[in-house]
């Protein structure tokens, strides 16, 4: 257990952390995010007294530390950096093997656990246990770096944003890999991170600071659900799905469907039709006025006779006014078996379609982020 | 020529880089760990270096009489300058963070220092040590005006009889024995670059 009481820390005039009070349970994935400049790596770093607090005090299993040397506290708790920071003239087993051989632990030992920490991430010990960081991937440095860290099976690991060099790809996996491994092995993780993703797919706990003070502590879904101030609101972002801000046909909408004047001939239109790969056209009057819709069925049915367009508008597809609320129309294209609905400006001119497919993809955006 | 006159040169230069190597690591080591003794101390072991070499040897051997010891006294001080200066670089020059991970694993001062940062400065240093010894036999010439011997002997033996080939063969096996000192000592730091970053076969004396 980690506790926090009345911490408080100031650069000069600056104060960093104001009257910081929190309790991380054993056992929990903590994660520390907020803007830059909000206290999270400070508070990181006090955990093991990489940085003093000015005033209160920090209790680990309800023990101050204060005023022992930190060395020995440091030695039980695991620390990654974004950096990585594997020492370059050390092989791999080497940097491993680095606190426990601090804790005077023998080569033997020492040796059993590199070969234990490099089989639970898929580094086979022959492969790599001798070679140096440098001839290593970036990926496989940090995971690296995180196995260092659990070498002395501290009951603590600390990481300061240490996905943030790696690529998506990458940071994903060790992302899962190290989720697995805090579950198999029970650790107490603290985390900072800029990456509301990343948090909300690690944390058990997210602690989101602003200013030097905590905004919300609560759990990741909770949080979601009940972001407690706007500034939370907007690093949720586009993971937020709450119904708290309503979204509106527009939301759904995809502009510049095809339309076709009345004036027009049954021909021309069919050809148009055949052009852009649809099966209907959206009508609309000199003053792009919506008149109706025309397709491509009742031109092979009546277009002989009719000539122009104008008898064969169809008023039947269902219109909306850009500003409504979009779940109406969303249930009404998923259950109605309609393929689209027509969405009007208050003046009556065509604004957009929502189709099945304009809907997925903002649901798919949702979900996963807009990667244009 | 008498090969005796060689090594005598390189027995100052030797013992002269030896010393000065013993007392500018820990100064070197003193000046990055204290930012408060680090003006003075590089204050210091610059100002040797702005004495005239031959005003410094005269001026020891007022103290410690005629001879060897007294070039080894001088060369050492002459050599603590790019020893000390280099220490301090390159334990200043290692990578921050890894300072931080060392700091942050829970290594004591003493421990980071021998295991993390000696090492991985020890290019930097190396340099220094280079550019020390390189010097020396240089300035070991001067060794002959303070009844130290030495290669200086032929070049001022060479000079008062005004014997020219004398002149050139000392100065030949000079400048000879300073680029031998020069590469040889390049070719140990190439391998110490390649071992610090971390190279799996380091193998002296090449480098790709």
């Amino acid at each position: 257990m980690i506790q926090f009481e009345h911490v408080v820390k100031r650069y000069g005039k600056n104060t960093i952390l104001h009257d910081l009070n929190f309790t991380i349970p054993d056992g929990q994935f903590v994660v520390l995010i907020g803007p830059s400049g909000c206290g999270k790596t400070t508070s990181l770093k006090m955990i093991n007294r990489l940085i003093e607090p000015d005033e209160g005090r920090i209790l680990i299993d309800g023990e101050d530390y204060a005023g022992k040397n930190p060395v020995n506290l440091r030695r039980h708790i695991g620390y990654v950096i974004q950096q990585i920071g594997l020492f370059p003239n050390m092989t791999v087993a080497q940097n491993i093997s680095v606190v426990p051989r601090l804790l005077g632990q023998d080569k033997a030992a020492c040796d059993k656990k590199v070969h234990e920490l490099l089989e639970m991430v898929d580094l086979p010990y022959e492969q790599y246990a001798h070679k140096y960081p440098n001839e290593l991937s970036g990926g496989q440095q940090q995971r690296i770096g995180v196995l260092r860290a659990l070498a002395a099976s501290p009951p603590i690991v600390l990481m300061d944003e240490p996905f943030g060099a790696l690529d998506p790809m990458t940071r994903e996996v060790l992302q899962d890999e190290v989720k697995r491994l805090q579950r198999k092995l029970h650790k107490t993780i603290v985390f900072v991170t800029h990456d509301m993703g990343e948090a909300l797919k690690m944390a058990d706990i997210i602690i989101f600071m602003n200013g030097g003070q905590i905004e919300q502590m609560a759990p990741p879904e909770k949080m979601l659900e009940a972001p407690a101030s706007d500034l939370v609101r907007s690093f949720l972002g586009k993971h937020q799905l709450s119904d708290s801000n309503p979204l509106y046909v527009e939301d759904f909408m995809r502009t510049n469907p095809y339309t076709v004047d009345f004036h027009r001939g049954v021909l021309e239109c069919a050809e148009k039709m055949a052009r852009s790969g649809v099966d209907t056209l959206l009508v609309t009057d000199d003053d792009d006025h919506y008149l109706g819709t025309v397709s491509i069925r009742d031109i092979k049915l009546k277009g002989r006779e009719a000539g122009s367009i104008e008898p064969l508008i169809s008023t039947e597809v269902r219109t909306v006014c850009l500003g409504d609320d979009a779940q109406e129309s969303v249930n009404y294209l998923l259950t109605s078996g309609e393929s689209y609905v027509v969405v009007l400006r208050p003046d009556q001119t065509v604004a957009g379609i929502i189709t099945k497919n304009s809907m997925a993809k903002v649901v798919a955006n949702t979900l996963w982020g807009d990667d244009k | 020529m008498k090969i005796s006159l060689i090594w005598e040169h390189l027995y100052m230069v030797f013992w002269a880089v030896v010393f000065s190597l013993m007392a500018g690591l820990p100064l070197g080591v003193l000046t990055y760990f204290y930012p408060k003794a680090r003006k003075a101390i590089l204050w210091v072991v610059d100002l040797f270096q702005t004495i005239p070499s031959l005003a410094l040897l005269g001026i020891i051997m007022v103290f410690l009489g005629a001879g060897k010891v007294t070039v080894i006294t001088g060369l050492t001080l002459y050599s603590l300058l790019p020893i000390v200066r280099n220490t301090y670089l390159g334990l200043r020059e290692v990578d921050p963070a890894l300072k931080e991970a060392a700091r942050g694993m829970g290594m004591s001062r003493g421990y980071q220092l021998l295991h993390v940062e000696l090492p991985l400065a020890s290019p930097v240093i190396f340099t220094g040590i280079r550019i020390a010894a390189v010097n020396a036999v240089g300035t070991a010439v001067f060794a002959i005006f303070v009844g130290g011997g030495g290669l200086g002997s032929m070049l001022y033996n060479g000079i008062r009889i005004q014997n020219m080939s004398m002149i050139l063969k000392g100065t030949g096996v000079l400048m000879l024995m300073a680029i031998l000192f020069d590469f040889g000592m390049g070719r140990v730091e190439v391998f110490l670059n390649r071992k610090t970053a971390g190279k799996s076969r380091v193998s002296a004396g090449y480098a790709d």
